[in-house]
């Protein structure tokens, strides 16, 4: 009879209490799924819902009339702000004008950061002498926010487009090397000993086995490397830029046309993610086999 | 002749101003070209050290190496290993890995893979040549690990426990493979294994050796591979009579080893 108690008090339970239950100890997997992955199950229902329900409590808040369009302008309001800055230009520059000067920054300097950033985080990992001279030059600038030494830039190389890039740069370059530098191990020393064991040369040993088993790194340190980019292009062009889609947020803040600025967040938050896209594309082109050996 | 070991020590320094660690004592060992040589020990007992040496990724404290008559510094294409795990490069396919140590030698490309296919058709890894390494299997993946080593034509091949990855059956039937690769291209063998049954079945010299310090304590010459390779099945031999007395006895001296530690 205990029996028969017991298991009813557990079907009763299918609420709150079964809830509770399922978090401590999940049931056992269905065929085809394992049990105990940590964090398995698909989220992008959850993600879509998510955004749609931002956009449709911040279209609401704003046709309420709750929140005075100077602080939260509507949604359609920064379609039609994009539009028209699309068509007409903010301060007689039109915006794919502004986007492409931006993107030419930040590409530009995350270009730079690699050819530079790469190699020299190599050869961190590989000489000690390298990384005896680098290491504590970007440990030290590296937890430096960019805005603080920004001044010192301004005063070193001016206000021209070579600060600009610079700040960029800088804010770039560290975990680019940081990361090339921590590829260099990713090699296991079974494949290095094999390939000096087959007659190889250390540049061989370096060209063939530890810079394509440094890859999967290196590409994570740039795509980690064009997000500090990103932040800190409205940094850049804060100093005397008269174009550029960080300027345009901060001329327009001033103004207090608040729908340009969340326009061009969207503008930089798109091109930083499509270009994200990008860079996972390339990555499961260039190295398939990332975390399969 | 071809690989002498001469009185060889090997001291690891410890910290704390303790005395080193002797991890290999007066070794003396001679690999006669075409031997199978098996190194059988308690782990610990400085096997993996040993093969180190010959490879050339240690310097010995005392003593020589030397492979005929040159004294060995540094590894070198004459000495190739094969290793447990870990050592295929994922971003080449099965051709391109068995290709690898040739390629490091400046072969062309086209005298490189038909080299490579040869290999790789003696060691039954037909149909693969395009595969990506990492979805093979363990045992093809190992296949292509002595597939690679052989396509350099070594003198001496360096096995550190290269089948201690694979499950019971796969490894069994890759032992045949060893045996008979070796009795195909006669070349000298050097093989380090924690199986006993394996060590009988494969060598042509039994080397075993104790830890603490890491030293040969007995050597045994085996009959058993060339039953084998005459013609008589792996487990009518495995299950010979003589086979069976000789594993007892290597096993109480390595369990021997394991109590007086």
């Amino acid at each position: 009879m205990t029996d028969h108690t017991s298991l009813n008090d557990k079907t009763k339970h299918r609420g709150l209490l079964g809830f509770f239950a399922r978090m401590s100890r999940d049931r056992p997997k269905k065929p085809g799924e394992i049990y105990g992955v940590p964090g398995q199950g698909n989220t992008l229902v959850l993600s879509l819902v998510t955004v749609a329900t931002l956009l449709f409590i911040w279209w609401l808040i704003t046709a309420l009339g709750l929140v005075k369009p100077l602080f939260v302008p509507s949604p359609q309001a920064i379609v039609l702000k994009f539009v028209s800055i699309w068509s007409n230009g903010f301060t007689n520059t039109p915006l794919w004008a502004h986007t492409l000067i931006s993107a030419g920054r930040v590409f530009g300097a995350f270009a730079l950061a690699c050819a530079i950033g790469v190699p020299l985080g190599l050869a961190m990992g590989m000489v000690p002498a390298v990384r005896g001279i680098f290491d504590p030059l970007i440990e030290f600038y590296r937890p430096i926010p960019p805005l603080a030494y920004l001044p010192l830039m301004i005063i070193w190389f001016g206000i021209g487009e070579t600060t600009k890039v610079l700040l960029i740069f800088l804010s770039v370059f560290a975990p680019v090397a940081l990361g090339a530098r921590a590829g260099v191990r990713s090699a296991a020393i079974e494949q290095i000993h094999a390939a000096y064991s087959f007659g190889g040369t250390r540049w061989q040993v370096l060209k063939s086995v530890i810079l394509p088993a440094a890859l999967p790194e290196i590409l994570t340190a740039m795509r980690v490397g064009i997000g500090f980019g990103w932040t800190t292009l409205v940094a850049a062009e804060m100093v005397a830029a008269t174009k550029g889609i960080g300027y345009m947020v901060l001329a327009a803040s001033q103004f207090l046309q608040t729908s340009t600025v969340i326009m061009g967040i969207f503008v930089i938050a798109a091109i930083a993610y499509l270009f994200d896209m990008l860079m996972r594309f390339i990555e499961r082109k260039v190295v398939p086999w990332k975390g399969k050996m | 002749m071809a690989l002498e070991i001469l009185d060889v020590c090997v001291a690891f320094p410890s910290g704390d101003d303790r005395p080193p660690v002797a991890a290999l004592q007066r070794i003396n060992l001679n690999l006669e070209e075409g031997e199978f040589v098996v190194v059988l020990g308690a782990s610990g007992c400085g096997k993996s050290t040993l093969l180190n040496l010959i490879a050339g990724f240690l310097a010995p404290t005392s003593g020589h190496i030397e492979l005929d008559g040159a004294e060995i510094h540094g590894p070198g294409a004459d000495r190739s290993v094969v290793f447990q795990k870990h050592a295929l490069l994922p971003w080449l396919n099965v051709r391109d890995n068995v290709a690898f140590g040739l390629k490091l030698q400046g072969w062309s490309k086209q005298e490189r893979y038909a080299a490579a296919d040869k290999i790789i058709a003696l060691l039954g890894l037909q149909g693969f040549e395009n595969s990506p390494v990492y979805e093979l299997s363990g045992g093809m993946q190992q296949r292509v690990g002595i597939s690679r080593a052989l396509a350099c034509d070594p003198k001496i091949l360096l096995m550190d426990e290269p089948l201690g990855a694979l499950d019971a059956l796969t490894r069994e039937k890759a032992q045949e493979l060893i045996l008979n690769i070796w009795n195909d291209t006669r070349k000298t063998i050097f093989f380090i294994t924690h199986s006993v049954e394996e060590a009988l079945f494969m060598g042509t010299q039994l080397v075993v050796m104790s830890p603490r310090p890491g030293r040969i304590t007995n050597r045994f010459d085996l009959p058993f591979s060339r039953r084998v390779l005459a013609g008589q099945s792996a487990r009518e031999v495995k299950a010979s009579a003589d086979f069976i007395s000789l594993r007892e006895e290597v096993l109480s001296i390595i369990f021997a080893d394991e109590e007086a530690a």
